[in-house]
């Protein structure tokens, strides 16, 4: 599943730094700064709004900052000499004109990224198009048209890949195969940016993480990193709530609404089941719901991105 | 350089666009010089013509193309500009080379070759239906005069003039629609009108501002168009009537390089 049989190359590390982008009042990229190493997989994270494309589009030149700099080994993309064989991009939503087959998009870009036919159709196996190359893009459903962005960005057989939120419309085959992908892709040597707003579609395949919200960097570290800020929380629930209540406050437990999931019930946080039992027990608090939450990352995630944990999407 | 040129032509011809135009373009040729042709020649005086001039009204009625049927080649000049935005083929067409002022060029040395195409295709098919009825409403084709042919070669080429004009309009009005209605409006209603308004209101000094609107000069290059077959004197020579038509494209081209083409794009 290799992409190519280039020999490895040293692929130069992208570097965003105080980074602003406002639209008349729309703060969508605030001074943001980071940096994805070479030979890593990194996850660009953020909900939607959050400003993750317009910092994608000012990193390739479509967008001019309003402040700030992004770089490719210190170089801007706009002054890159050769940017296809250097980095592959694909960004949101269809570039593509919908009469045109994926075949022919692909020829057609191919001279200009160095690429030659046998490299379209190498590409084309890659994605899984082959057998629908002939048709016209404009019938390609959205994960079809995501693996044509893919083989387009990988036209000029680059050492940096950045994917604009890749796994829209894939099917659960398709991420995964994207999955091992980027994970194979990183293992030779070389570097991939890959955004979403949902930290467990890449979770699985990424080494570091870059947390955005409302244009802002929230956090940016190793994955594990991430774990370790993972809050363990149990939820409670008693017939008796105004006791429950009095027990949580007494004993200082900070506590949630457990939210659509568990109407009525708590979430506390930074305590243990067992505590709580006994707790209740000695306070003659009766319980009929006592669950310790698995600590997931995608908790840690909305936390950070200041999204509501309880709302069940 | 040559890499964005080849992209660009290839972007012409991987659609049906191009072929569905140039039919249109070439139907619509042929009906009006054969039309023309035959009113010509079969009811001179009804159509105001000196008959007695039958290398005159060849020329006129060959010359049909860049009197009236101009537009198409501006229109895909201007499609090879808009559409590029509206499908956001521009998209991946900067990742390949991010210069916006290489990509402008490109546009232009790519449209040449689809320029001429369309040129010699439209003004091929005005002197095929021209000459047909011309020899049927009774008149003589003059397929045998060297001053035809110059018409025909230079008609060519103010078509393939258009079709920059046409990327310089796309250049400037970036949306698809807008920049269609325009270039419809501007050739079909404000230009003749102008044309004449300019004339007849303001006499010689009007004719003069008359002689460098598009419309007009391309009449100029082609030589022997209806235009100066009615109002002799009133055209400019056909090389400053190419200049005038390579200006306007060079001026919109860098207005739209100023513009659309210095904002986020894609
Ligand atoms: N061209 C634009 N004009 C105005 N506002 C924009 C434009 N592009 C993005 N925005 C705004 O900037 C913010 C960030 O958008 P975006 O970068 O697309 O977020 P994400 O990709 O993280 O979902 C949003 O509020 C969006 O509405
Ligand atoms: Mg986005």
């Amino acid at each position: 599943m290799t992409a190519s049989s280039a020999p490895p190359r040293t692929p130069a590390r992208l570097s965003v730094r105080g980074l602003t982008k406002h639209f008349g009042t729309v703060r969508a990229v605030e001074d943001l700064t980071f940096d994805v190493s070479p030979g890593h997989v990194t996850g660009f994270l953020g909900p939607n709004g959050a400003g993750k494309t317009t910092t994608l589009r000012m990193l390739v030149g479509l967008t001019t900052p309003t402040a700030g700099t992004a770089t490719i080994g210190g170089v801007r993309y706009t002054e890159l000499t050769d940017p296809a064989r250097t980095i592959g991009v694909a960004l949101e939503a269809s570039t593509f004109h919908p009469g045109r087959s994926a075949r022919a998009h692909l020829q057609m870009f191919a001279p200009a990224a160095g690429a030659d036919a046998a490299r379209v159709e190498q590409l084309l196996a890659l994605v899984g198009l082959t057998g629908d190359a002939h048709r016209r893009v404009g019938g390609y459903s959205t994960g079809m048209r995501q693996r044509l962005a893919l083989a387009t960005a990988l036209l000029g057989d680059p050492d940096i890949l950045v994917l604009d939120e890749p796994t829209n419309g894939l099917d659960p085959a398709g991420i995964a195969w994207l999955r091992s992908f980027m994970r194979g892709f990183a293992d030779s040597g070389r570097t991939v940016l890959v955004s979403s707003h949902i930290l467990s579609e890449v979770q699985h395949s990424v080494d570091d993480v870059v947390i955005v919200a409302h244009g802002r960097l929230v956090h940016a570290s190793p994955l594990a990193a991430l774990a370790a800020l993972a809050v363990r929380t149990v939820t409670v629930d008693s017939p008796d709530r105004a006791a429950l209540t009095d027990l949580v406050t007494r004993r200082g437990w900070a506590s949630e609404p457990a939210g659509a999931g568990a109407p009525g019930a708590l979430r506390l946080l930074h305590v243990r089941a067992a505590e709580i039992g006994a707790a209740a027990f000695a306070a003659g608090v009766e319980l009929h719901l006592l669950t310790e939450d698995a600590p997931g990352l995608e908790d840690v995630f909305l936390r950070l991105t200041g999204q509501t944990t309880g709302v069940a999407a | 350089m040559r890499r964005a040129v080849r992209l660009e032509v290839a972007k012409f011809f991987s659609t049906r666009m191009w072929w569905v135009l140039l039919v249109l373009m070439a139907g619509y040729m042929a009906f009006l010089a054969g039309g023309m042709g035959f009113a010509f020649t079969a009811t001179p005086q009804d159509a105001g013509i000196d008959a007695s001039d039958p290398l005159a009204t060849a020329r006129a009625v060959y010359a049909v193309g860049t009197t009236l049927g101009y537009v198409f080649p501006a229109i895909i000049g201007t499609l090879a500009v808009t559409g590029d935005l509206r499908h956001r083929t521009i998209v991946p067409t900067l990742l390949a080379d991010p210069s916006r002022t290489r990509l402008l060029v490109a546009k232009h040395l790519g449209a040449l070759p689809v320029g001429l195409a369309y040129g010699l295709v439209g003004s091929l098919a005005a002197v095929g239906a021209g000459a047909a009825l011309i020899a049927l409403g009774g008149g003589d084709p003059m397929l045998d005069s060297p001053d035809v042919w110059r018409t025909v070669a230079l008609s060519t080429v103010a078509l393939t003039l258009w079709t920059l004009v046409g990327v310089g309009v796309g250049s400037v009005l970036s949306n698809q629609v807008a920049a269609l209605v325009a270039l419809l409006a501007f050739t079909q209603f404000v230009e003749p009108i102008a044309r004449m308004g300019l004339t007849a209101g303001l006499g010689d000094a009007g004719g003069r501002v008359a002689a460098f609107l598009p419309g007009a000069a391309g009449d100029a290059l082609a030589e022997g168009s209806i235009y100066s077959l009615m109002s002799p004197g009133s055209l400019l020579t056909w090389w400053q009537g190419a200049l005038v038509l390579l200006g306007y494209a060079a001026v919109l081209t860098v207005a739209g390089r100023l513009t659309t083409f210095r904002r986020d794009l894609g």
